[in-house]
């Protein structure tokens, strides 16, 4: 694939989602709402004790109610082969409150569940490891990866004018996407397939394959829509492996969805983290070190870091740097991915200590990041492929008004509402795996995209429309776009802002290779006006095929594909392609950029915080879609709100549960507490990281916001509130 | 959920008959008691269906005041225009509580007997809590307790066995507490009203009782005398977020005023006790004073005066002053359009 001007992406972009259609009316069909068969209901039934054993599970009276098919049990439940770290009943180990241990299977949902309340389980209860902060001595490095270390610290910190030595903590939040997880599995002899809810149906088919020890092509998985994942749809959690199981048990298809509070536990969470933050500065503002250590929680089942300390290996330039991770192994369910994992919690805390440093220079926050900009990659002197942060500071400051912030904290009231002003840099990777796409021009002129990648509501079917209109220079409404089906060519997983810049650049490269196969065809064809002509000299516009000096609308050397296919057997010209990464991919570092300004207002009696603006700048290469890109960046910006003030899973210190597992209680910002929101994106296309830009824009959006709130409340009250989320009591103290 | 009979009654005599049958239970719009069945809080055998009782409108009273239908929903209330303009600090604690679905759905007789949202509570797979499982001791206490109650509580007297610190979530109750209002029920029995300050309990030893209402009765209506605070009156709620989210502390304020000499004041707090919070001695303390952050201060200490901190709420004492000192404010400053 060749680089693509941004001139010709725009002329291709889509208006509209290219899904919008089928969701608004409802045609668009989720894992649970396929129609199949003699479907039963699945329920999984979870364990109570947040550690021992399940003694044993007396199913007599729930195997006698109305409608039970199976009740699949630690004690009956077939062997599979060895999984790593999901739950799937091969064992009666209790690791965590909430953990899967039964699953019922009746007619219908409400019986599972009224049968599930009649089972008798007994359990062998252990003492569990509930008390984070209590348990802070058993802190142990994690089983991988973790720390670095540059310059000589102890040396730095000694020249320091100035340091900020503080700690920060974020609490565990769970993923809650609109759709929970679901899945329907059936079995036909030994070929099982699935409609699941997931962020990678490749994935998926794996671990099928693997726990049922069936080859790869026996599992068929399809997930055409998924409404929302952050990463929780990205791991192949038990309720997946479990259905298939249920519906070997049962002898039919069964469906089980998860319920919300089953979405607090069995489906992992961010964890929580306690970052001890030392920076020293030298009187201008240089940073001499950065230390940032943090400790999370991991459970009993596997090691997962929130790694928060990742960023600050590379946002700044520091003399010297330090960082490491600790998790405290505690008995609840798994950690997992959660948008912009490390960067979002990491950025937390950096951009506040930041905050807290340039107070103490005196010097104005936006001109202390510009002091310590990274012109390259701090960690091995790498050349970005591209980076226009400074741009972003400068745009969004613009748009904000930062020049007319008041540095001293409360001196900006409104009435009975203290107003505040605050910045951070937001920061997130980027990154590509390698991904398959069909591509078939069709004999009546639309073409076809195939790719076994899903949508996850992010744009993905709008995107690829849109790079294989490009391709053929065609309307993108002349495309369709196929996704969510392991049939399709093998494509990765939908996470870490990678789609766009793995998926778009293979759909490319396939409708180059069939644009070049078609050329072929009709350079073949003694009945074609291009017949003898070398297909390189041939191109293609608008339904058209034609050389290249010619104009395309004249009948010498033009004609209709449509035509073209007709003539020679009306069949479809079609090309399958792998997108290759970049060779020089080592030789620099990609990452996306941007600026994140806060205006908040706080009101003086009750202490409730408002966020009235957003103004945020981003540097994430070629936007690919205004509509589907702006919107993923809004949705960061608010869930950032409600990392600054709202969201926190509380976790019972005796009993090992979250005690507000339903949206009453998690708390994330509705309507009223999103003010105005501005975003903007530089939109300089980055072609040493990928030939259409763009560098992924999924996770970018919740990095860097919250703190900008945390600084903007502490510019408008005076008060230093260091954990999170910043509720009305934490400000009155 | 267990499964349950289902009866629909169109006369009251009708529902009070068919709510004799063994724990069956009035539905009304069912956005509490409905979501507590699929939780396996509640397990009526029975669910008395009374949405097609005619107790669905707001009347003048002869006195002046207003009677409320039980079958009234909360947004239909919330919005009648009598009771924005007599009642506004009515229309303003039921706009904030819940969402505009729930508040479609919510009636006022199921308004006044929605359950604590007590985590504990909630959650059958905690073992401990003396209000669902009486005698099973309370894992609030020890537990995570931001939002619990620091007034009315059992005062470290009952013990782990009967104790019980949940708070009455309703934002309704609290508006109605300070305007006095009272509650006609009918049963087997007979009709009989209950003022509003005896309808709620405070826990005692018996946390699983929360009301006066038996269990056999229903309400037919709630009655408001007639309007003395609609000039000065304010609810203020503090939370979490904007909307959508039950008190942490809030406040129905409403004073009776002659030029600036308060003549009489009503004064309740939600979020705080186990019942609507109206405090007498507040109220008696503002009475013929001149309004002003003194006697407004003063007032908000009486509010909360022997009030008992848990580990993750004693926030809420302070909170629940200045909030008053606020509410108090907006009130004397009258006359308030009610915000949605
Ligand atoms: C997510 C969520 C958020 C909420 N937020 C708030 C909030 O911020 N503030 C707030 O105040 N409330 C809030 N609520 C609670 C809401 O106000 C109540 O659920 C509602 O008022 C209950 O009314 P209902 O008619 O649906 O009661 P139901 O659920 O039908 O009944 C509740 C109880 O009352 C009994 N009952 C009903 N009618 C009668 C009658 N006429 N006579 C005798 N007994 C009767 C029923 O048997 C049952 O025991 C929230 C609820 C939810 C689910
Ligand atoms: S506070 Fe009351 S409702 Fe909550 S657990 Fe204790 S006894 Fe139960």
């Amino acid at each position: 694939m060749i680089d693509t001007p941004l001139e010709q992406q725009k002329e291709r972009q889509l208006g509209h989602r290219y899904d919008a259609f089928a969701k608004v009316t409802g045609r668009a069909k989720y894992a649970a709402e396929f129609p199949v068969k003699n479907v039963a209901y699945g329920h999984i039934v979870q364990a109570d004790i947040p550690a021992g054993t399940v003694v044993s599970i007396d199913d007599a009276a729930a195997s006698r109610a109305s409608g039970v098919h199976s009740i699949v049990t630690p004690f009956n439940a077939p062997k599979l082969a060895e999984l790593g770290n999901v739950n799937v009943l091969q064992n009666a180990t209790v690791l965590y409150s909430g953990q899967p241990i039964a699953v019922v299977v009746a007619r219908s949902l409400p019986e599972a569940q009224a049968a599930a309340a009649l089972l008798r389980i007994t359990y062998k209860e252990e003492a569990a490891k509930l008390d984070f902060k209590g348990l802070l001595n058993d802190a142990r490095p994690p089983k991988r990866g973790g720390a670095s270390r540059r310059g000589d610290p102890e040396a730095s910190a000694a020249k320091a004018a100035v340091t900020i030595d503080e700690t920060y903590t974020t609490p565990i939040q769970n993923h809650n996407p609109m759709e929970p997880h679901a899945t329907i599995a059936w079995w036909e002899g030994d070929r099982l397939s699935v409609y699941d809810s997931t962020q990678g149906i490749s994935g998926v088919q794996q671990a099928l394959a693997r726990a049922f020890s069936i080859p790869q092509a026996s599992v068929h998985v399809e997930c055409p829509y998924t409404g929302g994942g952050f990463g929780c749809k990205g791991y192949v959690w038990s309720h997946t492996i479990l259905a298939a199981m249920a519906a070997k048990a049962a002898e039919r298809p069964v469906k089980l969805v998860l319920e919300r509070p089953q979405m607090f536990g069995p489906v992992g969470s961010r964890p929580n983290t306690r970052q001890h933050i030392k920076l020293a500065a030298a009187a201008d503002g240089k940073l001499l070190l950065q230390q940032h250590d943090s400790v999370c929680y991991t459970s009993m089942i596997s090691d997962w870091v929130e790694s928060a300390a990742n960023q600050t290996t590379l946002l700044y330039d520091s003399e010297s740097l330090s960082t490491s991770h600790l998790v405290v192994p505690l008995n609840l369910g798994m950690g997992t991915w959660m948008r912009a994992p490390g960067e979002a919690t990491g950025s937390v805390g950096l951009e506040i200590a930041l905050d807290e440093l340039a107070e103490k220079l005196n010097m104005d926050p936006v001109e202390l990041r510009l002091v310590n900009y990274a012109e390259k990659d701090p960690r091995q002197g790498k050349p970005w492929s591209s980076k226009h942060l400074r741009e972003c500071y400068a745009q969004a400051g613009e748009r904000f008004g930062w020049s007319k912030r008041v540095a001293r904290t409360g001196q900006h009231r409104e009435g009975n509402s203290l107003i505040g002003h605050g910045m951070a840099t937001a920061n997130y990777g980027a990154g590509r795996s390698p991904s398959s796409a069909v591509v078939r021009i069709l004999p009546n002129g639309r073409v076809f995209v195939g790719i076994g990648t899903q949508d996850l509501g992010t744009g993905t079917y709008t995107i690829l429309a849109q790079a294989a209109a490009l391709a053929f220079s065609i309307d993108p409404a002349m495309v369709d776009v196929k996704l969510g089906d392991t049939s399709l060519p093998h494509s990765g997983g939908s996470g870490g802002s990678t789609t766009a810049a793995s998926v778009g650049p293979a759909v490319y490269d396939a409708a180059a290779q069939a644009r070049l196969k078609l050329a072929q065809l009709a350079a073949g064809d003694a009945q074609s006006p291009l017949h003898g002509v070398a297909a390189e000299e041939i191109e293609t516009k608008d339904g058209r095929i034609f050389l290249k000096t010619a104009s395309g609308t004249g009948p010498d050397k033009s004609e209709a594909i449509t035509a073209l296919l007709a003539r020679n057997g009306g069949t479809p010209v079609e090309a399958t392609a792998t997108s290759e990464l970049v060779k020089d991919r080592d030789s620099f570092t990609s990452h996306s950029w941007g600026a994140v300004f806060a205006e908040v207002a706080v009101d003086a009696d009750t202490h409730m915080v408002r966020v009235r603006r957003l103004v945020a700048t981003y540097d994430i290469g070629t936007l690919l879609n205004d509509k589907t890109g702006t919107n993923q960046l809004v949705g960061g910006l608010v869930w950032g709100i409600g990392m600054a003030l709202h969201e926190e899973s509380v976790i019972d210190t005796k009993y090992g549960r979250t005690v507000n597992e339903n949206f009453a209680e998690y708390h994330v910002p509705v309507n009223a507490d999103v003010g105005e929101i501005d975003v903007t994106c530089l939109n300089i296309p980055d072609f040493r990281f990928n030939p259409l830009g763009a560098r992924g824009i999924g996770e970018i959006g919740i990095t860097g916001a919250a703190a900008a709130i945390a600084n903007a409340i502490y510019n408008a009250t005076g008060k230093r509130v260091r954990d999170f989320p910043i509720t009305p009591d934490k400000l009155m103290a | 959920m267990n499964p349950f009979n289902y009866q629909r009654a169109t006369a009251p005599e009708q529902a009070i008959h068919a709510i004799t049958a063994h724990n069956a239970k009035f539905l009304g719009g069912g956005t509490n008691l409905v979501d507590l069945m699929k939780d396996g809080v509640e397990h009526p055998s029975t669910l008395v269906d009374i949405n097609r009782l005619n107790l669905t409108q707001v009347t003048a009273t002869p006195s002046g005041g207003a009677l409320i239908g039980a079958l009234v929903r909360n947004s239909d209330l919330a919005n009648h225009e009598m009771i924005r303009r007599n009642y506004p600090l009515l229309s303003q604690g039921l706009l904030s509580g819940a969402s505009p679905q729930l508040r479609n759905m919510a009636t006022t007789g199921g308004n006044l007997l929605q359950r604590t949202r007590c985590y504990y509570f909630m959650d059958t797979a905690f073992p401990a809590c003396n209000k669902r499982n009486p005698g099973s001791g309370c894992a609030a206490l020890a537990g995570f307790n931001r939002i619990h109650a620091i007034l009315g509580t059992s005062a470290g007297g009952s013990g782990d066995a009967t104790e019980c610190i949940a708070t009455n979530p309703s934002d309704m109750n609290v508006a109605m507490a300070a305007l006095d209002a009272t509650i006609h029920v009918e049963g087997p029995k007979g009709k009989r009203a209950i003022p509003f300050a005896e309808f709620h309990r405070l826990p005692g030893k018996t946390p699983q009782i929360e009301t006066n209402l038996r269990p056999d009765e229903l309400i037919l209506a709630v009655e408001l005398p007639a309007p003395k605070f609609a000039k000065n009156s304010w609810y203020l709620k503090v939370r979490d977020r904007q909307s959508y989210a039950f008190a942490l502390v809030s406040v129905a304020a409403g004073l009776e005023m002659n030029g600036s000499t308060i003549k009489s004041a009503r004064l309740a707090l939600g979020g705080v006790a186990h019942k609507p919070w109206r405090s007498l001695e507040a109220e008696r303390s503002l009475a013929g004073t001149t309004a002003g952050a003194a006697a407004f201060r003063k007032a908000a200490e009486l509010a909360v005066a022997g009030a008992r901190a848990r580990e993750h709420n004693a926030f809420k004492i302070e909170l629940a002053k200045q909030s008053i000192v606020r509410a108090l404010t907006l009130a004397a400053e009258g006359p308030q359009g009610v915000q949605a």
